[in-house]
This record gives C-alpha cells, sequence and structure tokens, in this order.
C-alpha cells in the first residue's frame, strides 16, 4: 500500500462540505451541570427558534440550538461526538484524531460516542450543495464533511482551556504551552490536566475566532499507526452492536416476508405460529407478517409454523437471465440518456480501423454485512426509541416516526456500531428500522422489541447493487486519440426515493452510471448513455456504488485499446491522463512499487494487469498479479497506490484499501445474486459465497 | 426442558427448549452477547466457541449436546493463547466492523493451543470457517503469527 502525499492546503480547500456556511458558525459553550466540564457544539446564528428543518433531540433538556462535538471531562478524557456510523470504516478513529490534532491532546485520553439525529447540526456537509440536508454516512465524506467542522472546534476548546489556564495562573495566553493534554507554563512553573482545567474552560468566553495549526505541525493528524479506538472491545468481545441491546422485558422479533418483491400479505394463519412455546405475538406489518417470541429461537420456530397465502398480482416474476435477455436488446434499442458526450464518436468509430468491442453483464449482488440488519425499538405513548447501526439518522427517525405513529421529534435515534454495511443499512424506507417501528406499533408498545434478519432474510431481501449491462465500442486512430462509446442498461437507485428531485440530472441516476471513460480518461470522441430498466428487485448502493461496474468495463476496455494499439498498458494509460494529474501520479507510483517496468516472469497461467480509476474523490491505481490454472483464479498480490487527500489515519486507509480490494475480489470471482420466476436463488453464504 | 449449562466455569440451569443451538442459549439466555450469529447454519464462523477447548460452531449445536462439557465464550477467554490473540489482534488493529472478531479470535486461539507455530497454511485452513466481510484477512494472519512469537518467547525455555 502506498499513499501519495498531497499538498494538504489544496486539499483543505477543496475537501470539507461549503466553508462559507463554516465560517459563518460559530461555537456555543454548553454549560450544562456544574461540574461536567466543557462541552462545545456550534449555533447557526440568526435561528432562534430551534434547528432549521428535521427533528430535534426528543427530550433534550439542553439549549435547544446547543449541539455537542467535543467534550472535555474532569476526568480528562476528551469525547468526540461522532456524528457518523462506525460501521468498520474506522470513523471513530478518523474524526476524535482531528479534534486531538487541534486540542493537543494526548490519544490515550480520546473517546468517541455516537451524535443523536439532528439536522442541520450533524447533516452531512458534503451533500448540501446537492440539496440533500441529512445525517447520514456515505459517499466517503465522513472525514472530509468534518474536517473544517472538528478542527475548529478542538481548536476553540483549546483556547478556552488556554484562557482558563492564564487566567488562574496570571500569565499571558501565548506563553502557555499545550502538549499531550497537558498545559503548563514554564516561568510560572504551573502546569495542568485538561480535566484540572476543564471547570473553568467552560466559565471562559468562547473566541469568535480560532486559529488553525499549520499543516506542517501535524502530529496525530498522518501519524503512522494511530491505535483504532475500537480494537480493544472489538477484540474482546465487549463491543455492543444492535443485535447485542438487552432492555427489560425486551422480545425478540423475526419477520414474513414475501416470496417475491412486490407480493403481498392476503391472509394468514398464525393458529400453529402461536402453539409455539415462547412465541407472544403474531401481528401483520406493512412489510409482512413478524413473530414475536421471548427469545430468537422461539420466533424462528413460530415463523416456521406461521402460513400465509399471498397476493403476487403486483409481483416481480421475471428471472434474471429473461431480465438480462431484455437488458441486451434494451443496449441495442432505442438511445436514451445521455451522460456524457464530447466530439463526434460515430464518424471516429468509423473512420477507425480496429475497433473494441466490448459486452459486459454484470450481476445482483447483495451486500451481506456480517451482523445481519437488526433493530430494537421501544414504544411508549410520547416516544420511540430506536437502537440500530443507523446509517442514515434523520431519514431513519423520519421513517420510524412514521410507521410507529408518532412524529419524527418524538423518535429518539441511539446509533451503535454497526457490523458492517457496505450500503445496505442507508435506504431511503428505512426498511428494517421501519418494520421494527411497525412491530412496536402493532403489539401496542406492551414491551420493547429487538427485529433480527436471519442471514436468509438478508440474501434473499433485496436492494442489491443492480444488475447492469454494458455495450462498448472503442478504438485508438492512428493519431493516439480514442473514441469510446458506451450504453449502459439498469435500474435506476434513486430514482423512486426522495433523493431524486435533487440528485437526477438529466434523467441519468449518477448513483448508477457514473465515472465513465470520458470522465476520467482525455478521449477525444466520446458518448456514454444510460438505459433506465424497471424491474421490481429492489436495488440500493453497494460499496463504492456505481463504481463497481463501471471502473471495471472502463478498464477492461481501456487495456484491450492499448493491447490492439501495440503499446504497455501503464504508458497506454498515461498518455491519456495529461488532464489528470491525480490519476498520473497514483499510475505512477503503483507501476514504481509493483517493479512494473520489470520483466514479468514468464511462466504458464501468470500474469499481471493494471487499472486506476477515481471514485468519490479518491484515485486508487492497482496491479494485480494472478496466476489462472484450470478454471482457479489465485490472486498472488495486489499492489495499491492510492490519493485519498489528507491520510488522516493512514493505517486505517491502509486497511479501508484491503477490505475494499477483498470485497472486490468476493465479488469478482464468487459474488452473484440471481432469481428464478422472481424467488431469489441463493439464501445463505453455502450459496451466496464471499472470500 | 431443564438444561445444565457450564459456561465460562460457571454452571447455569436453563428451562429451554433442548433442540434451541447453544449460540441462542448463550445471547439469548445468559445474556453473553460477545458470541455473534452470522449465518445460523455454521458457515460463517461469527458464533464460534470453545468446547472442551475445541473451536466450535455454537449456532447449529443444540444445548443437549453441549451438556456437561466445559464452554468457553469470548467473555471466557483467559488461556495463554487466546491473551496472546487477543493482545495481537489489539496492537496490529485487526477489527473493522468488529462483528466477525470474537469468532475469529477463538478459532485462533484454539489453532495455537493446538499448533504453536502454525505456517500460513495452517493458518488459511484453520480460519477458512470464518468469514470477514471487512476482508481483515492479511492482519488476523499476520496477527496470528505475532500472537505465536509472543508465546514462544513467554514458554519457559526446554533442556
Amino acid at each position: 500500500m502506498y499513499f501519495r502525499q498531497t499538498d494538504i492546503e489544496q486539499v483543505a480547500a477543496r475537501g470539507g462540505g461549503t466553508p462559507a456556511e463554516l465560517t459563518r458558525r460559530q461555537f456555543l459553550k454548553l454549560t450544562t451541570v456544574a461540574g461536567s466540564g466543557l462541552t462545545l457544539g456550534i449555533v447557526l446564528p440568526g435561528c432562534g427558534r430551534g434547528p432549521l428543518g428535521g427533528a430535534g433531540v426528543a427530550g433534550s433538556t439542553s439549549h435547544p440550538l446547543a449541539i455537542p462535538f467535543v467534550r472535555v471531562a474532569p476526568d480528562n478524557t476528551v469525547t468526540v461526538i461522532c456524528k457518523h456510523v462506525e460501521a468498520g470504516q474506522g470513523v471513530w478513529t478518523g474524526l476524535p484524531a482531528i479534534v486531538a490534532e487541534e486540542l493537543d491532546a494526548s490519544w490515550e485520553q480520546m473517546r468517541v460516542e455516537s451524535a443523536p439525529a439532528e439536522v442541520p447540526a450533524y447533516q452531512n456537509m458534503a451533500f448540501v450543495p446537492l440539496g440533500v440536508h441529512a445525517q447520514f454516512t456515505g459517499g466517503s465524506t465522513a472525514v472530509a464533511n468534518s474536517w473544517e467542522q472538528l478542527r475548529h472546534a478542538g481548536a476553540t476548546a483549546r483556547a478556552m482551556l488556554v484562557a482558563a489556564a492564564a487566567q488562574e495562573w496570571r500569565v499571558p495566553p501565548g506563553e502557555i504551552i499545550v502538549s499531550e493534554g497537558v498545559l503548563s507554563h514554564a516561568a510560572a512553573g504551573r502546569q495542568a490536566t485538561f480535566g484540572e482545567l476543564a471547570g473553568s474552560a467552560a466559565r471562559q468566553a468562547v473566541p469568535a475566532t480560532v486559529r488553525l495549526k499549520d499543516p506542517a505541525g501535524f502530529r496525530i493528524v498522518g501519524r503512522e499507526k494511530l491505535p483504532r479506538l475500537d480494537s480493544r472491545d472489538k477484540s474482546t468481545g465487549k463491543q455492543q452492536f444492535a443485535i447485542d441491546v438487552k432492555l427489560p422485558g425486551m422480545m425478540t422479533a423475526v419477520v414474513m416476508r414475501p416470496p417475491r418483491f412486490g407480493g403481498k400479505v392476503s391472509s394468514f394463519d398464525a393458529t400453529k405460529a402461536k402453539a409455539v412455546p415462547g412465541v407472544v405475538d403474531v401481528v401483520q406489518i406493512p412489510r409482512g407478517v413478524a413473530v414475536v417470541g421471548r427469545d430468537m429461537w422461539s420466533a424462528k420456530k413460530g415463523r416456521e409454523a406461521l402460513g400465509v397465502t399471498w397476493d403476487e398480482s403486483g409481483a416481480e416474476k421475471r428471472g434474471t437471465a429473461e431480465l438480462m435477455k431484455e437488458y441486451r436488446a434494451m443496449g441495442r434499442g432505442k438511445e436514451a440518456a445521455t451522460v456524457v458526450e464530447s466530439g463526434d464518436v460515430e464518424a471516429a468509430l468509423a473512420r477507425a480501423t480496429k475497433r473494441v468491442e466490448g459486452e459486459f453483464e454484470f450481476p445482483y449482488l447483495a451486500h451481506a454485512p456480517m451482523e445481519p440488519l437488526t433493530a430494537v425499538a421501544r414504544l411508549s405513548p410520547d416516544k420511540c426509541e430506536i437502537w440500530a447501526g443507523c446509517q442514515f439518522q434523520t431519514i431513519d427517525q423520519a421513517n420510524a416516526a412514521a410507521a410507529a405513529g408518532v412524529k419524527p421529534e418524538q423518535v429518539i435515534i441511539n446509533t451503535l456500531a454497526a457490523g458492517g454495511t457496505f450500503g445496505r443499512r442507508a435506504n431511503a424506507e428505512s426498511d428494517y428500522i421501519a418494520e421494527v417501528a411497525s412491530i412496536a406499533r402493532a403489539t401496542g408498545g406492551k414491551y420493547p422489541v429487538r427485529l433480527i434478519w436471519t442471514r436468509e432474510d438478508d440474501v434473499t431481501g433485496g436492494r442489491y447493487r443492480p444488475l447492469n449491462y454494458h455495450r462498448i465500442s472503442a478504438a485508438v486512430g492512428k493519431d493516439g486519440k480514442v473514441a469510446f462509446r458506451q450504453r449502459v442498461v439498469g435500474q435506476s437507485i434513486i430514482g423512486d426515493t426522495p433523493f431524486a428531485a435533487t440528485m437526477m440530472k438529466n434523467g441519468v441516476d449518477p448513483t448508477a452510471v457514473g465515472g465513465s471513460a470520458p470522465e476520467q480518461y482525455d478521449l477525444a470522441d466520446a458518448h456514454v448513455s444510460w438505459t433506465r430498466a424497471t424491474v421490481g428487485v429492489p436495488v440500493l448502493w453497494w460499496r463504492s456504488v456505481e463504481n463497481t461496474h463501471m471502473a471495471f468495463s472502463k478498464e477492461v476496455i481501456i487495456d484491450e485499446l492499448a493491447q490492439s494499439a501495440g503499446r504497455d498498458p501503464v504508458e497506454f494509460r498515461l498518455s491519456l491522463l495529461g488532464k489528470h494529474p491525480r490519476h498520473t501520479a497514483a499510475l505512477r507510483l503503483v507501476a514504481e512499487k509493483a517493479g512494473w517496468d520489470q520483466p514479468f516472469p514468464k511462466q504458464k497461467g501468470r500474469g499481471r494487469g493494471v487499472a486506476v480509476h477515481e471514485s468519490f474523490g479518491s484515485v486508487v491505481a492497482q496491479v494485480a498479479e494472478v496466476t489462472v490454472s484450470g478454471n482457479k483464479i489465485r490472486v498472488d498480490r495486489v499492489v495499491c497506490a492510492v490519493d485519498c487527500g489528507i491520510a488522516v489515519t493512514p493505517d486505517v486507509v491502509r486497511a479501508q484499501m484491503q477490505s475494499g480490494i477483498g470485497y472486490g475480489l468476493s465479488a469478482a470471482l464468487l459474488g452473484k445474486i440471481t432469481l428464478t420466476d422472481g424467488h431469489v436463488d441463493q439464501s445463505n453464504f453455502h450459496q451466496y459465497q464471499v472470500l | 426442558m431443564s438444561i445444565k449449562l457450564t459456561v465460562n466455569g460457571a454452571t447455569r440451569e436453563l428451562d429451554i427448549d433442548p433442540d434451541m443451538p447453544l449460540l441462542w442459549a448463550i445471547r439469548d439466555h445468559l445474556e453473553l452477547t460477545g458470541t455473534k450469529f452470522g449465518c445460523g447454519m455454521a458457515l460463517c464462523g461469527a458464533c464460534t466457541v470453545h468446547l472442551d477447548g475445541q473451536a466450535t460452531r455454537s449456532c447449529v449445536l443444540p444445548v443437549s449436546a453441549a451438556q456437561g462439557r466445559q464452554i468457553t465464550t469470548i467473555e471466557g477467554l483467559s488461556t495463554p493463547a487466546g491473551r496472546a490473540v487477543q493482545s495481537a489482534w489489539v496492537g496490529l488493529d485487526v477489527p473493522q466492523c468488529g462483528y466477525c472478531q470474537s469468532g475469529q479470535v477463538m478459532s485462533a486461539a484454539a489453532l495455537l493451543a493446538a499448533n504453536p507455530k502454525p505456517s500460513d497454511a495452517d493458518i488459511d485452513t484453520a480460519m477458512a470457517g470464518n468469514i470477514c466481510r471487512c476482508a481483515t484477512y492479511v492482519r488476523i494472519r499476520g496477527a496470528i503469527h505475532q500472537a505465536a512469537e509472543q508465546l514462544s518467547a513467554a514458554a519457559p525455555a526446554h533442556g
């Protein structure tokens, strides 16, 4: 794994949401309980009547505008209140690192906890320019959109601690040194920890402006090996996930869902299910029939005994073979929405003496996070509490409210660590959270209820990476210029969601098609179009979204073009990347580290390949060395170069890349969801195989 | 029906279905939630516990078959191999989402108890039944080697 160091100032200017809005914000000091130390939040000037849009924190006793980001406590801990879900990507380490840096804290005193659901305070700043005002984790934005916010939070807290020490010691604040969570003044012979000064810091005025550190002086951000804050709990079984929540009197539910997508409950017979020992309730909810038991085993046994008749008049009954046949025809039919266009691709292709043609068929893919979807709800007359690995906090809040029959501000979201998500827990309908809220409502809030999806529920449950068909014609002209025409056929991910209104552009769903060759290379003549398929199988973003298929077909064709022109795959790519300095740098770095200029040992079945792609603001280049024997593919080595801007926590970036490579190989070598007559053919890991 | 289970050294009597998988008895009735549910078919290893020291998938083992055996869950893991594995896991920052890691740690601890110096191939074989969707496999292998080294350094010298 290799990192290219990017100029930090340049990246800071590029990332971090909307700096203009941030500069209008000021940090607000929260003084809740005397002696509780310093808590800093943000306030939006001019918002005198509570948060803009969305729901507030139900039951919150603090100032309505007081949104905590960092808490310095008398016990000398510094807690970062994290607006994003930790699902393995390392945000519980990355966000505290940003605060610790500006605060000059010691890494050992850093703690992290999940923020409540709250917009605008905890909204994802990266999506505000797209017109999306929601708290969620997605689009590889957690660190980038928190960067400015948390640097200011840390710097403000530091300034107030310094002011407290200056006042107490009667010395000029400029003479105080802060290091590793300790303030000191050598001449006065004084020193104090953050914890000792937390109380008096809370009584200081909040500075209107603070100076952020010169990146050259960073000592935590960029540190090669900064221990993850969650490693110990996750190595000892102590980490709490939604499935581990225990509440007094809590029951467990499983749901029988329609065997085909779009099916509905016609009638059901609960007699046998209710006879199963431990089953306490069987209730119909909008998505099926829920069986509630005193434990998972009784609920599951109860579901096996349940008889449901389904109304399948509106169900999707096509299989994937049939769908792909239709997609192939659509890929040859009427040209649909144009994604990118430049020059005259038809003329250029007509001129070409040698064309490269490619057809690509990508299967549906399940996310299959290790923790199957799980959520807990406790409904009382005036509120509904939810515990889940929420990826879409304010959207989950609204959906839970609608399902439970309460107001959004009456829903309290408790975001727990998610046992993986890869996009699955972020869906506009909050499927599993709406389900648990529906069950709580249908059972009258008699008991807290925990909903568990079995692995079979997960694998057959839809919201897959869409099935896709690509058809590409490309050619290299005598002048070295490339003509590239691509047709993509697939379902829309956001087309039927509230995101469509602001995110669909000219009839194109950017989450279905994007990152195409003309967007990533300098191509003279290009045309990429997208034809939207309408299928009843629910689809969703799946780790890196459209790039999973778009990067694949693009890089395969670019490689074949290099081959057809008799050119080296790296040199050929570089010749098309003149306007893409970050691609160029990543590709050069990976070629160097992989020893691309050295002859590859000639061995039967052994070869190497290279690819470069930008997605979500990061550019990644990889060289894979592979051995093929018969139908067995062995990936011997992958060399990876990544330009992700500032590597706040380099070892977490390294872990993410290792993870992405493994997840990608799973899909490329093994992963496939197929349907026959509308029924999903796979049910568990023996059929939906993963690495 | 009354089922007697000895988990982490303590014996408890539970009034549960003898067919209930050990996993759900541990999680729902003994309230030890470190052991995870991942597949229910012994395909992913998230539910791995030790049964008389052997790594066992608790999601398919009926509680009746676990009676009279010594059951160890992640909460009770205290063998030298277990401690070495956990310390290597933390040192190398193996976990990402962390959900499968209890099972990974239990499998690794059982491997090192049986084979104190496993090769890469030994590790791959012993750990093949433990799925990690975050693909922490490279670090898992590294951490097992590190734990093995730590154990051999700590072991009293022979001869």
